[in-house]
């Protein structure tokens, strides 16, 4: 009943208007709600990055690109000389490498137990789904202490071992890079395994029989047909797994001892005993663009498969 | 892009809120972790009618930030003597005037005229104590009077070192270690520091909090760490002595003060009175293990106190002690970045 909307009269024109009124106050709560509450925060981090620090943690409001200087450069305290800032950089690859690291083992381990969750009778599932969501019913401080308790050297893992006779002295685990990366897949691999599984679910097995059919090989089926077909759900996985664990801080500073420090760590140490409000603004939102960069990189590359 | 992201996903967000009103007979101490002894608060509640919260911090800095920050609902805190004229600086004190209350007389005189409080007129003594090295003589029997047991572990110890995190007290020892005075701006030096801390902290195992637990039960087996600390960590193993690091050492005291916006000043004030009665300041040491700044207290102490060495300085290490002054802002630049540098 397509008309021209000339033809409209004018009742009808206010009562349209009416109707988008309405619309607009309906959405404003959840406008208001994303400009004040998730966007007002980052502008004040924004807004702080480009200030000057004062003397006891705070900010004084005068302009000033040291903050963001800073991140990239070092000038020695001793000498003087401009470089490359060194710690930020190191601190920078440790975290990308541990959560690549976290990424690809929580896919390891993951994409199998997805599959077999995906493979039980229906009725069964959400059991098993069940057993995966467990963790999350502890708090994460406590989830991290309880694997410090295993891998410590007078810990559950190290007696064990030493009784077995498989080692003679306790292996040093705990305090390590191994153990953040012990540390973060446990506390994201159900992070992976939910999407991978809504992924699953919906995948037709029927496709699966049908390649066995045409006599392809286990690992041809797994890379040629199921693996194209959840990869929505791997990539989603990844970006869940990969996010947090760029930004992660409580596993970093109880199962790291503090030697080695991340991202989320450096950070906390500007607005702390740093007193830095502004580098530590610039650190979290360089970190922001970083994670972006590589949400638009997959997206990009996504679609160009496609 | 067809991602379904399913709602137990949506749960995963971790939120945590914290914060009560503030009603009549209330009392909220934020603290130290570890550093309220249960019995002294119960004492406090049951003689004034008053219900007390403690919530912990680990680090004075936590303490400032947060306090800076508002809406803490805290009324009494209790920071290092060298952040105390930072938040009264910041104009976050409330100026309680300790000083013309009735307990006051039982302070210590040689805690009454002090740099970061002189008079008195904001805090009052909590405790005070010593930075040094806890070292279990089951790894290392050599001398434990020194600051090379981390700056140059010994053979025995490489691997098994722990440094706390705490950057004024561990920069004060490193440069007390090289020759030089807490907050010194000699870039000489301070090169010299930088040069030895990153050269031995390859051999460190971590830095980290929680030595009270981790050196009784033997997973780290030398520390920096604090005397009350390792008093209690003697009790629990026998084999960890503490060591005056004989180059210089810190002492440092934690004050109580009054916040400026507490909702409950009478009871916080009443609070500070209460802790200046020499039994109820034995209360306190007897949990934290640390000297107090009241006299008369030392007669309610537990026995074992009283004889320590971690809490009475032996009279051979006192002169090599000094107090931590509040370092100006162009020292603590360079200390952030030295730091930094160290924990990259």
């Amino acid at each position: 009943m397509a008309r021209p909307t000339s033809a409209l009269s004018a009742g009808e024109l206010t009562a349209r208007q009416t109707i988008v009124r309405r619309y607009w106050l309906l959405c404003l709560p959840a406008l208001v709600l994303l400009v004040v509450a998730a966007s007002g925060p980052l502008l004040i981090v924004l807004a702080y990055s480009f200030l000057e620090p004062a003397d006891y943690s705070g900010v004084i409001w005068n302009l000033s690109g040291e903050g963001w200087f800073k991140v990239i450069l070092n000038k020695d305290i001793f000498d003087d000389t401009v470089s490359l800032a060194d710690a930020h950089m190191t601190i920078f690859w440790r975290s990308a490498r541990l959560s690549i690291l976290t990424t690809l083992l929580t896919l390891i381990v993951g994409f199998p137990t997805a599959y077999f969750i995906a493979t039980r009778p229906k009725t069964h599932r959400q059991y098993w789904l069940f057993l995966i969501t467990i963790p999350f019913w502890t708090n994460l401080l406590i989830r991290t202490y309880a694997i410090m308790e295993v891998i410590r050297n007078e810990g559950i893992l190290n007696s064990s071992l030493m009784a077995l006779g498989v080692i003679g002295e306790p292996l040093q685990i705990l305090y390590t890079d191994t153990a953040v990366l012990i540390g973060m897949v446990y506390v994201y691999l159900p992070l992976m395994v939910l999407p991978l599984y809504a992924a699953m679910e919906r995948l037709d097995f029927r496709l699966v029989e049908a390649g066995y059919d045409l006599y392809a090989t286990r690992f041809q089926v797994l890379r040629r047909v199921i693996i194209p077909l959840v990869k929505p759900g791997i990539i989603a996985g990844s970006i869940l797994v990969f996010i947090p664990s760029l930004g992660a801080y409580v596993t970093p500073r109880v199962l790291g001892g503090g030697k080695n420090m991340m991202i989320g760590n450096l950070i906390e140490l500007q607005f702390g005993e740093g007193r830095n409000w502004p580098l530590g603004a610039a650190l979290s939102i360089g970190l922001l663009v970083a994670v972006m960069a590589a949400l638009v990189f997959y997206v990009r590359n996504e679609q160009a498969e496609r | 892009m067809t991602w379904k992201f399913t709602s137990a996903v949506a749960g995963v967000a971790l939120l945590a809120s914290a914060g009560g009103a503030a009603a009549e007979g209330e009392l909220n101490i934020y603290n130290w972790g570890n550093y309220t002894n249960p019995d002294l608060i119960k004492k406090f509640e049951e003689a004034h009618g008053v219900k007390v919260t403690v919530t912990d911090y680990d680090s004075n800095s936590t303490a400032l930030t947060k306090v800076k920050a508002g809406g803490h609902g805290f009324d009494i805190v209790v920071p290092s003597a060298n952040y105390v004229p930072i938040f009264v600086k910041e104009g976050l004190l409330l100026e309680a005037r300790p000083d013309e209350m009735s307990n006051f007389k039982n302070v210590d005189p040689k805690w009454v005229d002090v740099s970061w409080d002189p008079g008195r007129r904001y805090t009052v003594p909590w405790q005070w104590g010593t930075t040094g090295i806890a070292v279990n003589t089951e790894a290392y029997k050599g001398d434990v009077n020194t600051s090379a047991i981390f700056m140059d572990p010994p053979e025995e110890l490489v691997g098994k070192v722990n440094v706390v995190p705490e950057m004024a007290d561990v920069l004060a020892l490193a440069i007390m270690y090289e020759g030089g005075k807490p907050c010194t701006e000699d870039k000489a030096l301070l090169k010299k520091v930088r040069d030895a801390l990153m050269a031995a902290k390859p051999k460190w195992m971590s830095m980290d909090y929680g030595m009270t637990d981790k050196m009784s039960s033997g997973d780290v087996m030398a520390s920096v760490n604090w005397n009350g600390s390792t008093f209690r960590v003697r009790a629990n193993n026998p084999s960890v002595v503490y060591g005056y690091p004989k180059e210089g050492y810190p002492i440092w005291m934690d004050s109580v003060a009054i916040l400026k916006d507490a909702g409950n000043v009478e009871n916080a004030k009443l609070f500070m009175n209460f802790i200046m009665e020499p039994e109820n300041a034995a209360l306190i040491s007897a949990f934290a293990r640390y000297a107090n700044g009241i006299s008369g207290s030392e007669a309610f102490m537990p026995e074992e106190m009283k004889t320590a060495p971690e809490i009475v300085v032996p009279a051979e290490f006192k002169a090599a002690g000094t107090f931590l002054p509040t370092c100006p802002k162009a020292a603590q630049d360079l200390y952030t970045a030295i730091w930094t540098e160290l924990r990259k």
